[in-house]
């Protein structure tokens, strides 16, 4: 358990104050990333610095404090027919959190990362001033801040350029890969879609390995604006340690393929399509007490389908069964030093935590970085600094953009500790 | 669309409430102390789609600025449909028992800050023959506590003072609401510890809307804090002085 001093900020005088008191932490938005990006022995809290500066329903641009939900920024835009450039998996993150991962979604191989859409950011950095970065002002921050985990400075607001929708629905298309190699196809004929995502039983073996089911989307054109509102539902407590285990993962993953329709077309609201896991508050408790990790990497297109592969026949032998596997094929990368994905494939995986599964994240560490990808920090708890350096050659210059505006030594969290970034 | 007065209106409860307000287009005039907090609430809720906004500083323990901001409030609303009284500050309870300028300080705000505004409120609406006006008091009133009763005893004169304005002003169709939140996750309350009991502001501010709507008189939120406090005001005094809640 990390303890930490918690400051709530409401504007950004705030953050000032807390600087010139000679504040030492990082930032925290909604706390979802998996690791210990947000971790510190103080923390300045995001939250409430929520407010939207200025929304063109015409233009699509929005520009808004760091501190606001995605959640509550689809409630705002959807209504005027606008919608979130790229999202991640959960609404329940700010949209600075966002920006200091970088995100991408089930749009990345055509679109990008989140930073695609940032017309530009505002960052206090440590000696209380506020600088406007973009692509072509203080580009150096910009692209060190993007993806940079608040390690630069605050990401005090982002100005974003939106999406225009007709409908809060998506026509999704099922298909059903009977293994990798199917599903590598399905990704590449299917590359004009404007969403594309697997959900892989990574259990399954033999000429099954890899067997997963591909659903692409598309924004419909009817079905209207008007937004659904739902009750959360919520798991009370911890599930008992090994709930998941592997032949409970097995039984879902098996069930969860024989039940998708091959083919099937449907028009589904937008938010079981992009977050399904949303509908459960505190779904990491069907973990237990003793949690869970994260795993999710990239790989480069040559080497994707021997990486993935081995990935997978290495979990399938170990028998720590992942409960969500997920594959995406990615675009390119872009200019950010620390932006995670790159042209080929991505795998995420959460495995229910045992300390025998640190040695194996340890071997696919390696795998992954032999083959010229790497493991993204907002999932990342346990990666090396060495394995770090080799998976982003840019951290030098990450390193003396932080230097060169002072944040170094002041934003730094449990994770820069951890991956040597703090001197 | 209605014209909505919300007084304290930079709190988190009534952040959550004028939201729900704009997103219904309705107009508004705020009332705050602090003035970049209050530009940015007028910003964000113009960009949700508040029709008109208006805004006046008020530090409310200023007693003599009430009836001037109060007027500004009628010149640009007009008609008064809803008025939230929201301020408040959670007093360190072991400075006001030695510090008497803290205690009074502590009262001023929490107690005659707030009746003095809806003392000048109720006038206005009673003469409108219309109107909701919303005061948020605090479960804490219900009984008195080692712990906090300071606050506790202004919020007590609040819901007092409420019970008997709805009482007057009942055959003047005005709709007087004692609002009684719980625990609520809020700057107020950022150095405790959040635990199963803890409320967000927007469920509270959902909870205020609903209260409008059904026509209630006196709502604990979340609901069941009404039960709970049902509890506390049953055991005896007796008893009650013995423990440590
Ligand atoms: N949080 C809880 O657990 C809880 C429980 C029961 C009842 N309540 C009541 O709920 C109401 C809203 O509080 P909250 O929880 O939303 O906390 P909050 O965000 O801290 O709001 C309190 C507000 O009161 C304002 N205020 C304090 N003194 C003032 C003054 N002299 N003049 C003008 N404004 C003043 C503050 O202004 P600044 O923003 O400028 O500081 C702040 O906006 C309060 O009446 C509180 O007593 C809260």
């Amino acid at each position: 358990m990390v303890s930490a001093r918690r400051h709530p900020i409401c504007s950004d005088e705030g953050i000032r104050s807390q600087l010139k008191q000679g504040f030492q932490g990082i930032s925290r938005g909604l706390g979802r990333s998996y690791g210990d990006s947000a971790l510190a022995a103080a923390v300045l809290d995001l939250t409430g610095l929520d407010c939207i500066r200025s929304f063109d329903h015409r233009r699509g641009i929005i520009h808004c404090y760091a501190g606001i939900s995605l959640q509550e920024l689809l409630s705002v835009i959807v209504p005027s027919g606008w919608f979130l450039p790229v999202t991640p998996g959960t609404r329940f993150v700010t949209l600075g959190g966002a920006v200091a991962s970088d995100v991408h979604g089930k749009n990345h191989h055509l679109d990008g990362c989140i930073s695609a859409f940032v017309e530009q950011l505002e960052i206090m950095t440590a000696n209380g001033d506020v600088l406007v970065c973009s692509q072509t002002e203080h580009s150096d921050l910009f692209h060190a801040s993007c993806g940079g985990m608040g390690l630069t400075g605050v990401i005090v607001s982002i100005c974003l350029r939106l999406r225009a929708v007709r409908s809060c629905y998506i026509e999704q298309t099922t298909l059903r890969a009977e293994n990798l190699q199917v599903a590598f196809e399905l990704f590449a004929e299917n590359q004009g879609a404007s969403y594309s995502v697997a959900w892989l039983d990574c259990l399954a073996r033999g000429d099954n390995l890899g067997r997963s089911v591909v659903m692409l989307g598309e924004h419909a054109d009817s079905g209207g604006l008007k937004m659904q509102y739902k009750a959360q539902f919520a798991m009370p407590l911890d599930m008992p340690t090994g709930l998941l285990n592997s032949s409970v993962v097995r039984n879902f993953n098996r069930l969860y393929y024989r039940h998708a329709v091959n083919g099937q077309e449907k028009e589904v609201y937008f938010v079981p399509f992009f977050y399904p896991l949303d509908r459960l508050a505190h779904w990491n408790r069907l973990y237990g007490k003793q949690g869970f990790l994260q795993y999710q990497f990239v790989v480069p297109e040559d080497a994707a389908f021997v990486v993935m592969t081995e990935v997978l026949s290495r979990i399938s032998a170990a028998q720590l069964g992942s409960f969500l596997c997920v594959l995406k094929a990615t675009g390119p990368g872009n200019a950010n030093y620390l932006s995670f994905p790159l042209q080929g494939m991505s795998l995420a995986l959460d495995f229910s935590f045992t300390l025998s599964l640190l040695p194996l994240l340890n071997e696919l560490d390696a795998i992954v970085v032999d083959h010229g990808g790497r493991i993204y920090l907002a999932k990342d708890a346990r990666m090396s600094a060495a394995i770090f350096r080799r998976a982003y050659p840019k951290w030098q210059i990450f390193s003396q953009v932080r230097e060169n505006y002072g944040a170094a030594g002041v934003f730094c969290s449990a994770q820069s500790n951890r991956l040597g970034l703090d001197g | 669309m209605s014209n909505v007065l919300i007084i304290g209106a930079t709190s988190a409860i009534a952040i959550a409430f004028a939201r729900q307000c704009a997103s219904r287009k309705d107009r508004l005039f705020l009332v705050a102390r602090n003035a970049t907090r209050l530009q940015m609430l007028v910003d964000d809720l113009q960009a949700r789609g508040a029709v008109a906004i208006a805004s006046q500083l008020l530090d409310v323990s200023r007693l003599d600025r009430h009836v001037e901001v109060l007027s500004a409030a009628v010149k640009f609303l007009k008609i008064l449909d809803v008025v939230l009284i929201a301020h408040g500050s959670l007093p360190d309870q072991q400075v006001c028992e030695t510090n008497p300028s803290a205690l009074q300080q502590a009262l001023q705000i929490n107690g005659n800050a707030t009746i003095n505004l809806l003392a000048l409120v109720a006038n206005r609406l009673q003469s409108q023959h219309c109107g909701a006006l919303l005061v948020i008091s605090s479960v804490a009133g219900d009984r008195g506590r080692a712990s906090n009763y300071v606050y506790g005893a202004a919020k007590a004169a609040v819901s007092t003072f409420a019970s008997g304005l709805r009482n007057r002003l009942y055959r003047d169709n005005v709709r007087v609401i004692t609002v009684k939140p719980g625990f609520v996750d809020t700057p107020m309350t950022v150095s405790f510890d959040k635990g199963l009991l803890w409320a967000q502001p927007e469920t509270i501010a959902r909870g205020m809307q609903r209260a409008i709507d059904r026509r209630r008189n006196v709502v604990y939120l979340p609901a069941f804090w009404r039960w709970i406090m049902w509890l506390i005001r049953a055991v005896p005094e007796s008893i009650f002085k013995r423990l440590s809640l």
